[in-house]
């Protein structure tokens, strides 16, 4: 594995219909970072989730992905992505569990090849980490919103990705699930050094939980960790004067 | 029995698209090009091919670069192709039975030479969908993640829309333009009430459209009544009855 940055901004700007969504940021993520992405509505953090996904292009500044720029990288088996819109399919449709989690593997697989038992192996590792195996069989439109995240969450696992990008997971999701959310990513980021790149309002649990922030309101206002955030008041920053912090440190993780 | 093998597996991943119309759309446009193979004294269904494949490919990147919604887009060449049809067809002095077999289907005219083209394009293109089955249904699914996977969406869009436009252009003379995109929508909305996973509803909707094709085909025998009208109403009644049976 290269020492190159996963992702590596430098000086993007994007905007359409003369409309600035963001300016002139730039930023690292390392290898091994757990990155949250906070911003107020419209701050541009989908549309930054985008431009290092490769869905969409700077206007301005360039954008490498494994040290590689964006127009030269080809091998984005190594990203596992989960859009805000994984969860907006039409709940009637029949697909099982484990359907919607063998589209992981679609490009492993390749064109006009049939899958594998490696293939079949790793779908069924990712059904594992996600706590989905005895939901193999159901239909996907039956299941909870936390459980069809999570349903996403595999696809992207199996896919064996040294990185997993989502964009705001939790939508839909009901309030009791996102701790679960959350449990998950740090076990996904610690037991298998994922890189994870997430968008998420919810500052609180962001805070607790990720190694490095990113707080994007058409500027980048801050990257560092979250204790670092805290100390530089970022977040009035980011959302405004009415934005009040109450926090303590655990002393189980000195977070 | 190709056709009924091939439309409801295009069918899926229009239905899955929520597409569904594409293929009366796509009928429409059949209509526009035998009209014009009509009046510039060329085969008809070659005309009609060629026309589909050019709306087919005009709609996709329309489509794709989101240049207009997805039903406006549709309804623009749905209403346009017969417009156009409609002018074509009454400069070349007023409807003619020719016109009709099209319309709704005249099997008895279907050739032995024409069996052979519909069979063997009908081959090559359940190969490709066989071949491109999961790449299709991902994209079809969720096209976004697909896209940042690395699969070649838009080189994978147009095959599926080119074999679209194919389908219709060898299923008119069967089941006629107007009732050609039923047969890829309805069967596999049957399959859709009970089947318990994608790849059970491909096999049931075809199931159902071969049962639909075969038993419209008799009974237009018997009845003396126009197959593409009696193949799609075996297909509304096999829809009525999912419904009945319809998984909780």
């Amino acid at each position: 594995m290269s020492d190159a940055p996963v992702f590596r901004v430098d000086h993007v700007s994007f905007g359409y219909n003369g409309r600035t969504v963001l300016k002139d940021i730039s930023f690292d993520v390392q290898q091994g970072e757990f990155v949250g992405v906070i911003g107020p509505n419209g701050s541009g953090k989908s549309t930054l989730i985008k431009l290092l996904v490769g869905l969409i292009k700077p206007k301005t500044g360039s954008i490498e992905v494994f040290g590689r720029s964006l127009a030269d990288f080809k091998d984005w088996q190594r990203i596992g992505y989960v859009s805000q819109r994984a969860t907006h399919f039409d709940i009637g449709f029949p697909a099982t569990v484990w359907e919607v989690v063998s589209l992981g593997r679609v490009s492993r697989v390749g064109l006009l090849r049939q899958p594998r038992k490696l293939d079949r192996d790793a779908i069924a590792k990712a059904l594992e980490d996600t706590g989905m195996s005895d939901m193999q069989t159901r239909l996907i439109g039956n299941l909870s919103g936390g459980q069809q995240q999570r349903v996403f969450i595999a696809r992207a696992l199996a896919q064996k990705p040294e990185v997993l990008v989502l964009d705001e997971p939790t939508i839909g999701v009901d309030p009791e699930a996102h701790q679960s959310f959350f449990d998950l990513m740090r076990d996904l980021h610690d037991r298998k050094n994922l890189t994870i790149v997430l968008i998420s309002h919810e500052v609180d649990v962001v805070l607790t939980e990720v190694t490095k922030l990113l707080c994007i309101n058409q500027d980048l206002i801050f990257a560092g960790t979250p204790r670092q955030c805290l100390t530089d008041n970022c977040l009035v920053h980011l959302y405004g004067e009415g934005y009040h912090v109450a926090a303590h440190s655990h002393p189980w993780n000195h977070k | 029995m190709v056709i009924g093998l091939v439309a409801p597996m295009i069918g899926m991943f229009l239905v899955l698209r929520r597409f569904a119309i594409f293929a009366d759309a796509l009928g429409h446009a059949a209509l526009m090009g035998v009209a014009l193979g009509v009046l510039l004294g060329i085969s008809p269904v070659l005309a009609a091919l060629v026309v589909c494949m050019g709306v087919a490919f005009v709609v996709e990147r329309l489509r794709a670069h989101r240049r207009l919604p997805s039903e406006a887009t549709l309804a623009l060449f749905l209403s346009g192709s017969l417009a156009i049809a409609i002018v074509i067809i009454s400069l070349t002095q007023g409807f003619s039975v020719n016109i009709m077999g099209y319309l709704f289907g005249s099997i008895t005219t279907v050739q032995s030479s024409d069996l052979w083209v519909i069979v063997g394009l009908g081959v090559i293109a359940i190969l490709v969908i066989v071949g491109l089955f999961k790449e299709l249904f991902y994209i079809s699914f969720d096209e976004e993640s697909a896209r940042v996977s690395g699969l070649p969406i838009r080189y994978i869009n147009l095959i599926l829309v080119g074999l679209a436009a194919l389908t219709v252009a060898l299923a008119m003379r069967i089941v006629g333009i107007l009732l050609v995109g039923a047969l890829m929508v309805i069967p596999v909305l049957s399959a859709f009430q009970i089947a318990r996973s994608f790849t059970g509803a491909l096999k049931l909707a075809v199931a159902f459209s071969l049962v639909s094709v075969l038993t419209g085909l008799v009974s237009s025998y018997y009845l003396d009544v126009a197959a593409g009208g009696a193949i799609v109403v075996v297909a509304l009644f096999f829809f009525l009855i999912s419904l009945a049976f319809k998984r909780s």
